[in-house]
């Protein structure tokens, strides 16, 4: 039951091959027993009376598509009456007062919750190891990491956890993940899904997103998540299409761009042969290849890693133990419970973003940093923006290496190297897609599909098309 | 740019973040080797590059000004620390 898709699981609920509660009993009885370390909380008492809900409102005809399916969700979404921690030792008794939209409109559907899942701290980091509650095992092989920030997300798809799951995508959180784990994972356009109720990092970045075994999956969960919402000023007015209608499109003549600055020095040769193979099936399908320049994309770490710091050191100063989350011991004076409850409660990474933040920000650099990297962010802009007068969408890896061992990379500078193909889109604010294309050993690589703006339709697509006639989607890894 | 000890305490202290004096040394090095990344922003020519500030060049949507929650304050005052009378309590300010 565990392999079934989204899709599946729709037509085997609407069959009655199987209830919402006996698949939700099912995935949660693989949860408690997976050591994976996938899952930050199981709300396993909240997802058996949402269960017999949906059983309850499909018996009745009152039903949408998605009443009854499990999901897990990335604990960076605010849930109501339940622990939103975003990973941190400073929201670890934070019961969430409201819900998030992307919450509300899932729980709308009548979809059923079976736990909140393991993240970098307040999605900081490509490795899942900066989480208070200890690091994710990737499912291919347990010494290593299943990528970050979205890394429980990733574990629980690949490991049949969960049929589904949701993601945040601020540098490539969503995508890179995906690709260490062997799933499809999509970060849509900036602005296309709800960030009220989602614990901000950088806000001019941050996008949700879903995380499924395949497109067809993900463009279901899309249609479900995205929308305008009046709650969230940077959420655009704009409708939403149903993402399932065109994924049968033919691809013929689809013009794919290959980036020449994604394939030099620092990627692994295995991967390159993977993604280049992935290539030539598209243009067995039609497509038509060509050599695109991104020359500005090299600077896309520079501006990420000011940017992305600058933006959370002010999202991140609410957190001063006065209105929620944690406090200290025994403060002395205001200062001491601001200094100790911040000191106690972040952990080293978190610090070391902030801290670059306030420097970037502080008397003096701010013309040098900030808006600096905001010029180079408008270069890199435009450089998507010249290649998508040329092609429709630009193909590329989406890490430099495969899954590494946890612990192995200690520094700081070399862990920001390797989101080198995932920032830039996230600077432009455009979507991009990761999709299982093959393997280097027993790890999973992953293909990475970046649009122009609102193109999610055509992303979905592509790579359901992809998915039609390849099966690496399909590789689940061994029980364990 | 690089960092010594004082100026690192000083950012810190910015952000309202301790640095413990035994961790300084170790904080000082990480954050000069990130700036050391970072500085490559300089050698860059922006030309007259306009900064972007979002990703969509979207202008700010400003609503009606009215109320559209209901008060909530008592489920927001549940989940502090400390609270009394319908207030935040912190450690006294002014005796």
């Amino acid at each position: 039951m565990h392999n079934l898709t989204v899709a599946e699981l729709i037509k085997g609920l609407k069959n009655k091959d199987f209830s919402s509660l006996e698949l939700t009993q099912h995935y949660l009885t693989r949860i408690k027993s997976s050591e994976l370390n996938a899952f930050i909380s199981i709300t396993e008492d909240e997802a058996l009376s949402q269960a017999k809900e949906a059983d309850k409102k499909i018996k009745q005809g009152d039903s949408s598509i998605l009443t009854g399916i499990p999901y897990a969700h990335k604990d960076i979404f605010c849930t109501k009456g339940v622990k939103t921690s975003a990973g941190s030792k400073m929201l670890d008794s934070f019961i969430s007062p409201y819900d998030a939209t992307v919450t509300k409109k899932l729980n709308n559907e009548n979809m059923v919750m079976l736990g909140k899942t393991n993240m970098d701290e307040f999605a900081m980091g490509s490795s899942n190891e900066n989480s208070y509650f200890g690091p994710v095992q990737n499912p291919w092989d347990v010494s290593k990491v299943p990528g970050g920030s979205s890394g429980g997300s990733a574990a629980a798809v690949a490991a049949r956890l969960s049929p589904l799951a949701t993601g945040t995508d601020t540098g490539g959180s969503i995508r890179q993940p995906a690709s260490l784990c062997g799933i499809t994972g999509l970060k849509p356009t900036y602005g296309r899904i709800s960030r009220y109720g989602m614990i901000a990092y950088a806000s001019s970045l941050d996008q949700a997103g879903p995380m499924t075994q395949n497109a067809e999956d993900a463009a279901i969960i899309l249609t479900a998540m995205a929308g305008f919402d009046k709650h969230d000023s940077t959420s655009a007015n704009k409708s939403v299409p149903d993402y399932t209608q065109c994924l049968e499109d033919s691809i013929n003549g689809l013009k794919i761009g290959l980036p020449k600055e994604f394939f030099s020095e620092g990627l692994d040769s295995d991967v390159e042969k993977v993604v280049m193979q992935s290539i030539k099936e598209y243009e067995s399908m039609g497509a038509e290849i060509k050599e695109v320049s991104l020359p500005n994309s090299i600077h896309a770490i520079p501006a990420y890693y000011i940017v992305a710091p600058c933006e959370c050191s002010s999202n991140l100063s609410r957190f001063d133990g006065v209105r929620y989350g944690y406090r200290c011991e025994d403060p002395k004076d205001l200062n001491d419970l601001y200094l100790r409850s911040r000191s106690e409660g972040f952990g080293e990474e978190v610090k070391r973003r902030i801290m670059i933040g306030a420097y970037a920000l502080s008397a003096g650099y701010y013309d040098a940093y900030y808006l600096k990297a905001q010029k180079v962010r408008q270069l890199i802009s435009e450089d998507f923006k010249k290649a998508f007068n040329e092609v429709d969408l630009i193909m590329g890896p989406v890490s430099p290496s495969v899954a590494f061992k946890l612990g192995s990379v200690k520094d700081p500078v070399s862990m920001y190297l390797a989101d080198i193909y995932t920032l830039s889109v996230n600077l432009a604010g455009l979507p991009g897609m990761s999709i299982p294309a093959g393997f280097s050993g027993n790890l999973p690589v992953g293909l990475q599909l970046i649009g122009n703006h609102w193109s999610e339709e055509l992303l979905l697509n592509a790579a359901h098309q992809f998915q039609m006639r390849t099966d690496w989607h399909k590789h689940s890894p061994a029980e364990n | 740019m690089s960092l010594d000890n004082k100026k690192v305490k000083e950012i810190a202290y910015l952000a309202r973040l301790n640095i413990e004096d035994s961790d300084i040394e170790q904080a000082t090095a990480e954050l000069n080797n990130i700036l050391s990344l970072m500085d490559k922003l300089g050698e860059i020519d922006t030309g007259d590059s306009e900064p972007m500030a979002h990703p969509l060049k979207m202008s700010q949507r400003l609503r009606e000004d009215k109320v559209s929650e209901d008060d909530l304050s008592e489920e927001f005052q549940a989940i502090a620390p400390k609270t009394g009378k319908g207030h935040f309590l912190v450690p006294t300010v002014i005796e």
